[in-house]
Parts: C-alpha cells; structure tokens; sequence
C-alpha cells in the first residue's frame, strides 16, 4: 500500500520565520502610513501579457447554470490601481497571485506577493524604500544600483539598446551559453543573457537594483523621452534570485490601451488564448491615475533568502504538489 | 514519435538531442518576470558520457527516446564485438568494441552487466557496480605489510589494472569499484 506524504512541505522553523516576516512587513508599512487593502483574487478579466498565462476559473450563478469564465487574479495591479484613481492614498497589499505552468525551484503555480503603491514617488524613490525594506528584514546591506545599460556594458560589453539580435546571439555563444533558440526577438535574447549571465555575477553580498530598462520591456512602466528612450522600471535581484519589479506608472491611458493591443497581437502570433483588456482598469486611468510609483516583490522567495532554503516548496506550508 | 514538453520533462526522462539518445538530469525552470520563460536542461549524452547544459524556450517540445535497460550476461569477445544474452529473453547481442568503452576492462565471461537499447540496438554496456576478479600478475609483496599503505598495481583477470595493498598476490581474488576503478577488499572465491 503506497503511503500518502500528508506532512507540509515547510519545517516549522521556516513557517515561524514566515509568519515573523509578514508581521515584519505589515508593520514596516503601517509606521510609514500606508494602508493595507484587499483585492478580488477572482476577477473577469486578466492580463494580456504575452508571457503571463492566467488560470481560469468557472462561475455558476446557480447549479447547472451556465458556465462564466472569470481568472485567478495574476497581480493585483490593476484592481490597486483603480484604488489610486479613486483617492485611497498610499496602499499596499499582501496577496496570493496564481501564474499558468510556472513550476520550478522558484515558481509555485500559487504564490505570496506584496504589492504597494506612492503617490507622488518616482522609481528612485521606491527604490529607496524597497532597499530599507530589505534591510529591515533580511539585514541586508544598502543595495546597489545600476542602470540596464551599465550592466550589459559591464559584463558582457555590449549596448543593450542598440545591439542587434545577431550580435546577442554571437555574445550567447562566445559566453558558452547553449541554447535551442531559433527566436528573432531582441528582448528574448537580452532576457537570455540577463538571466544565464548576468544575474549569477549581481546582487551576491547585496542587493542589486536595475534601472531603466529597454522601452521595448517597458510593461505598465512609463518611458522616459531621450536618445535611446527607457522605460522608467527597475528589477531587484539577490543571491541568484529575481525578488521584485517596479514602475514608476503610466499613465496615459491610450497609451496602456495601445500596449494591451499589441500584447493580444503578439498572443495571435504566438497561437495563445485571446485575452479580452479589462475596461474597468482603462476607464480608471482615464479617470485619472495620481502620479505614483508601485512595485511586487516575491514574498516567498524573500522568505527563501531569509532561511536560506533551496526550493520554494521548502517555504511553503504545501507546495503545489501536495496543495 | 512522442515527445515530451519542455514542462513535463523530470530527470531520468530519455530523449534525442542532436539525434543522439540523452538521460535528463536536472530541468530549471527560468522565468524573468515580464519575459519569456526557458528550461536550463541539464543531460547526459549516453553514447559519450558526456553532461551537457542547454537553456530552451519553455514552451517547446523534444522527441522522446525509445531507450531501455536490461540485465545481460556477457559471452565472449571475438575481437571486433563483444556478445551478450539478456538474462529475461535470451535474445543474444553483438556490441561493437567502441561501445562496450570503459566497461571492457572490467568484464570477464559469465559477468552480469547492464545493456542499455535504444531501438533496441545496444549502445552502452555498464559492468557491475563491484565486481571480484582474479589478480593474474602482481609484484611480489612484503610479508607482515597489512596496512594497504602505499599499494602497488595489479594486473586482473579481464585486463584492468588497479592499485592495491602489498599484501595481495597473484592468484588471490579482489573486490572493485568500478564507478571509481578502486580496490575495495579481498574477495572470497
């Protein structure tokens, strides 16, 4: 008789350091006045990012009634920022996100995040806050930061905005990075070489914020007007891991729409399911979203870092295979 | 041909890379946060031994390989093959010399060892973890030396030649580690 593994995935030492943290980051942000909020996880509409799949979720306003397609929420961006639009002031939120087939020593299919939102800051000054927050829970040393460009002229000297797809591809092999990719996309290879090169040689003693990314990689951030144009959104990564990702926001609701349509374009190419854009979200931005600046940070991972576990799994009460 | 998703794939899984038969073994999933996600595989290359790290889109699929194991009997070498008999089915196998590789030294006729098929071809022949063998050719030792210090090489019965104690000789029967090539006891008959 084969024996059913019921026990959690996570020792108790770990899930004590977890519940330690998020005491920690509650506190952190109740004494800087920013105000907890909560989100649907279940909503409409989802993202029409190319690259983030959403789990489908069937709604029945009655039994054997008919079938309504609502989404395990991806981030709860959207929904926090219609609180910015209707006036709630700094806010932040500590949710469970869910991501399609994302499974692997850093992926859970369900997983913890922290999300907040500043008006009046840009991505500097989030930055600023970011870094005390990590030094307030993991004892971190002031981070350090770099632009995109600085980064990739680093370590690999190359100009990220400008290097053509051959050249990237020619760094990849000069590097010893083997790849089966026959893709003609820019922003894929730089992603290549950012994740296999670079982040293994950053953010080993301490943090590493990256800057300014490539307007092509933009997102919901804002782009900055200049020669080249880059896109106001800053990455955070230690100790191999990718921990957080912040803008400082669009605004511009045309804009965000034109972005929305070129991801369901690319969806098409790239035979995905079609994503229908959530109005709720562009009619707030219309509104108007106040000036402000927001960011994710994995909340698991950090918790990885701080107990110094391997897997995700090792951090979570029940990872997905025993959820 | 099945094929398995770059997400499906576990370690142990056999495919086809480069038209060559593979173990996986290890598969990370990589996922820049707004990027396309990858798989860094990690697999062994079972006709060269050969580890190899190759970072695919995630998305993407590979053939699987009709690759098996079984228990097989080594026969006898003719010189330019090596013949074996799946101890289940009898079935009888020729192995070129090139394929039977590092495990030739350690096999004398009547050994139990591993084939590994594919297709039903064998491509690997892989010797018992330890084997005894017969030492044929060896210094003569000192008396009264039990320590095994400092060693001294012996030539086995199916041509290996390995390290061992001063106090063995010829004739004497040892037990090895084939993974390592390291004497590990002296061996009853």
């Amino acid at each position: 008789m084969s024996v059913i593994n019921w026990q959690p995935s996570a020792s108790i030492e770990t899930l004590r350091t977890r519940a330690q943290i998020l005491k920690t980051i509650r506190d952190f942000f109740v004494s800087r006045d920013v105000m907890e909020v909560e989100t649907p996880l279940l909503c409409g509409t989802s993202v029409t990012d190319p690259f983030i799949q959403s789990i489908p979720a069937l709604f029945q306003s009655q039994p054997h009634g008919s079938e309504q397609r609502y989404y395990l929420q991806t981030s709860p961006e959207y929904a926090m920022k219609r609180l910015l639009a209707a006036g709630y002031g700094a806010i932040f939120q500590i949710s469970k996100a869910f991501r399609q087939s994302e499974i692997g020593r850093f992926h859970n299919p369900e997983f913890t995040l922290i999300e907040w939102y500043r008006p009046g800051f840009d991505h500097h000054a989030l930055m600023d806050e970011m870094d005390a927050l990590l030094q307030t829970v993991l004892k971190t040393q002031a981070a350090e930061r770099k632009s995109y460009l600085d980064v990739f002229t680093q370590h690999l000297h190359l100009n990220p905005h400008n290097v053509t797809v051959d050249e990237l591809i020619a760094c990849a092999t000069y590097n010893h990075i083997s790849v089966a990719l026959d893709s003609k996309d820019r922003d894929t290879w730089l992603q290549l070489l950012m994740s296999d090169y670079i982040e293994p040689r950053i953010g080993q003693d301490r943090p590493c914020f990256i800057y300014d990314f490539p307007a092509s990689q933009a997102a919901l951030a804002r782009i900055q007007p200049g020669n080249p144009p880059v896109a106001s959104r800053f990455e955070v990564y230690f100790r191999g891991i990718e921990l957080a990702n912040g803008f400082h926001e669009l605004q511009d609701a045309n804009e965000q729409r034109n972005r929305f349509k070129k991801n369901q374009s690319t969806r098409e190419q790239l035979g995905l399911n079609q994503m229908v854009i959530d109005e709720f979200f562009l009619s707030a931005l219309t509104q108007g979203l106040p000036d402000c600046a927001g960011v994710a940070l994995g909340i698991d991972r950090l918790i990885m870092l701080a107990s110094n576990s391997n897997s995700i799994a090792d951090v979570l009460s029940f990872d997905f295979a025993r959820a | 041909m099945s094929s398995y998703g770059l997400n499906e794939i576990r370690s142990g899984v056999k495919l086809i890379i480069d038209g060559d038969p593979c173990i996986v073994v290890d598969n990370e999933f990589v996922k820049p946060g707004k990027g396309q996600a990858f798989n860094r595989l990690k697999y062994r290359n079972l006709k060269t031994g050969r580890v190899i790290e190759r970072t695919y889109k995630s998305g993407d699929s590979i053939p699987a390989a009709d690759v098996i194991e079984v228990d097989a009997q080594f026969l006898y070498g003719d010189g330019t093959e090596w013949h074996f008999m799946a101890t289940e089915t009898y079935e009888q196998y020729a192995v070129h010399e090139a394929e039977v590789a590092d495990a030739r030294i350690w096999l004398k006729e009547q050994a139990e060892c591993k084939l590994t098929l594919w297709n039903g071809t064998p491509i690997l022949v892989a010797p018992p973890t330890f084997v005894n063998l017969k030492v044929v050719e060896t210094d003569p030792g000192l008396k009264g030396d039990t320590s095994g210090g400092g060693g001294k090489p012996a030539k086995l019965e199916s041509g290996a030649v390995v390290r061992v104690p001063l106090f063995i000789q010829e004739g004497e029967v040892i037990k090895v580690d084939t993974r390592t090539g390291e004497y590990v006891s002296r061996a009853k008959e």
